[in-house]
């Protein structure tokens, strides 16, 4: 048998009906994740043509982006940013109620966003295939599903078809040699990727992140890893299912049980890339040269380690972009002066992040000129980090701690930045605007928002972490 | 969808490269639950001033990119969200086409299913797009080609399946339905994967 890669196997396995010259593979859709801002115009569509969904029960939905994560008020309204938001809700609701949609909506335990708790639940499951209205569904790659974004249109098709028309991919193998140094993360890694390849390095390519590094991540920081894929340019990002995975997934809510757990595990095992199997591009990164990186324009290939000077502007539009961001060449980034610090999306929202930012603010204050917020990214991540007393260690130290959605990261909630404010951020978008019109975003991690926020400029964490350890 | 055949406009250039998706339609206006209506927000923040006027160092506002069909951006456009709003904000707009010597992967998907013509060329050919806006062109769907003022031609490539339902105004949902069949089949085979 030919060796074949991880993407290949489960390419493969979901083929409907092959790809020829003149018509796209017709792929077989396992899991279909819906939220408020990408279904609406496809509910409509399926309405309109008469249409039923074809498998629902393979569609799980929440409520993230227009939520407000603040709580309801006394007389029960909750405050959305505006009417439009409050009805774009509304209409999922009963878009679900009507078409037969598990929602975990406002009522559900297990709210949050929409990256965030399929895998929490256990939905996520490697070799499937998965597929959302929303680019950062390479997050579940982390499992070694082949997860990816779709527009409203293919919505439309994977309701009323549970498949999408496709042509295959190219594959890009990224190793990522030897280990991380103490105290710099996958946020770390992945900013440091992009700025190497580039914000278009991985169009057309599905992205396997592979090596010593990769494989000594935990599944928390795979999901980092595999989210920002995306911002590569990439279809989707995966990594091999591994013992770190079945660990993670066993016993989630929706995870096989007893001997269906053991034949999955099984079927999972022979996942991986095989030795020999061929990727079409292939790249390596060095993971002992990475330090805490920031971005200093305005997407997310503008990366550089947080005290490297800043490179000056190679054409316009990178001129027009250090002069958005006020980032000034041959200055680093460490030590400017920050305005608003925001750990939350999906990207950087789980408990692992939470634990990294509350251990750089535990006994510190947050800058008297910083304005924080923390937002977790479920329900689910709310109730086990307020067990552990992460939100007294957040609001002990000034920091707002809020109800679980994509806040800040997207800001269509209200949640937003002022113009020409500069933003730590934890998500994974800086382009121009993005956290508030004029609103400037420098990407980082959890550990290096919090030590920001303390500092009131940009700061390395490393120096948090030390004292406490001293 | 109706047929795309071929299209005749002058050209109008954003030379910026990564043009991303909330560029051409920032995200606080995603609130929206219909498909209509979204060109008066597309490039939003770009093309308007503080307070509401257009803003004159865009360039689409200027009078010789008035009713251009064809856009001519700077490599990358379409970069970010997966948001079909992009190309439906663009085509309400008015653009039919968009030229480039590389587009994001989603946005052109999006894009192609709209009807709206989203095409590379060839990075000197995209230089010399570049450097004359408002050039004259005719963007031949069947061919494959685009006639430049000086009757010279630039060769393109599209899928294949999506230049069919271009060019016959194919409903894509409709070409997946017909396949109900083996899709169903599919299903019965992989018991243990579709449990
Ligand atoms: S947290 Fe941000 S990136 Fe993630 S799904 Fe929400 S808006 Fe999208």
């Amino acid at each position: 048998m030919t060796a074949k890669t991880l993407f290949e196997k489960i390419w493969d396995a979901h083929v409907v009906a092959a790809e020829s010259t003149d018509t796209p593979a017709i792929l077989y859709v396992d899991l279909h994740l819906v939220h408020e801002v990408t279904s609406p115009q496809a509910f409509t569509e399926l309405r309109e043509r008469g249409l039923k969904l074809r498998r629902p029960e393979r569609m799980l939905a929440t409520l993230d982006h227009s939520t407000p994560t603040l709580p309801t008020a006394a007389n029960g309204e909750r405050p959305y940013a505006n009417d439009e938001a409050k009805a774009q809700v509304a209409q999922l609701e009963s878009n679900c109620r009507e078409f037969g949609v598990a929602l975990h909506g406002w009522d559900s335990a297990d709210r949050g966003i929409v990256h965030v708790i399929g895998p929490e639940l256990g939905v996520t499951q490697p070799g499937m295939t998965i597929v959302c209205g929303d680019s950062h569904t390479s997050t579940h790659g982390a499992f070694g599903a082949l997860a990816f974004g779709i527009g409203t249109t293919e919505v439309g098709h994977v309701m009323a078809t549970q498949c999408l028309l496709q042509r295959r991919p190219k594959t890009l193998a990224i190793h990522v040699d030897g280990q991380l140094p103490q105290g710099v993360g996958a946020k770390d890694l992945i900013l440091h990727i992009i700025g190497q390849i580039g914000v278009d390095g991985g169009t057309g390519h599905v992205i396997e992140y592979r090596g010593p590094a990769i494989a000594a991540l935990s599944m928390e920081q795979r999901m980092t890893v595999c989210n920002m894929s995306i911002e590569a340019g990439a279809r989707a990002g995966l990594i091999a299912p591994d013992e770190t995975t079945f660990a993670w997934l066993q016993g989630r809510p929706q995870a096989p049980q007893g001997a269906a757990w053991d034949a999955a595990v099984a079927r999972w095992r022979r996942l991986p890339t095989d030795a020999g199997a061929r990727f079409d591009r292939e790249v390596r990164i060095d993971a002992t040269a990475v330090k805490p990186t920031v971005t200093y324009g305005t997407h997310p290939g503008m990366a550089i380690a947080m005290d490297a000077p800043v490179p000056p502007a190679r054409n316009a539009q990178e001129k027009r972009a250090l002069e958005y961001m006020q980032s000034q060449p041959g200055q680093p980034m460490q030590g400017m002066p920050v305005d608003v610090v925001f750990i939350g999306s999906c990207t950087n929202s789980r408990l692992s992040d939470l634990r990294e930012a509350a251990n750089v603010l535990r006994g510190r204050r947050v800058a008297s000129r910083v304005r924080m917020l923390v937002v977790p990214g479920s329900e689910a991540v709310r109730r086990d980090a307020e067990r552990e007393g992460l939100h007294q260690v957040f609001t002990a130290a000034g920091a707002e701690w809020r109800v679980p959605g994509c806040s800040m990261c997207i800001a269509m909630n209200g949640d937003l930045a002022q113009p020409g404010q500069l933003v730590v951020s934890t998500s994974n978008r800086n382009f121009e605007g993005r956290q508030g019109k004029g609103a400037r975003t420098v990407l980082a991690s959890p550990a290096t928002a919090a030590a920001s926020a303390v500092a009131g400029s940009i700061a390395d964490p490393r120096d948090y972490l030390v004292e406490v350890a001293a | 969808m109706k047929p795309v055949t071929r299209i005749h406009s002058r050209t109008a250039v954003l030379a910026d490269e990564n043009i991303d998706t909330d560029r051409i339609i920032p995200a606080r206006f995603l609130t929206t639950t219909t498909r209509e209506g979204l060109g008066r927000l597309c490039f939003h923040d770009w093309r308007y001033q503080a307070d509401g006027s257009d803003n004159p160092a865009f360039p689409l506002n200027q009078p010789q990119a008035q009713s251009c069909a064809i856009l001519v951006a700077g490599q990358n456009f379409g970069c970010g969200s997966s948001r079909e709003h992009a190309p439906w904000a663009l085509l309400d707009y008015g653009i039919q086409a968009v030229l480039c010597s590389e587009l994001a992967d989603i946005f052109r998907n999006n894009a192609l299913k709209n009807g709206l013509l989203a095409i590379t060329v060839s990075e000197g050919e995209h230089r010399w797009l570049l450097e004359h806006p408002g050039s004259e062109l005719a963007i031949d769907v069947r061919g494959e080609f685009i006639e430049l003022p000086d009757g010279g031609r630039i060769a393109f490539q599209l899928e294949p399946f999506a230049r069919h339902c271009l060019l016959h105004g194919v409903d894509q949902l409709g070409y997946l339905l017909q396949h109900a069949d083996a899709i169903t089949r599919y299903e019965q085979q992989h018991q243990e994967q579709v449990a």
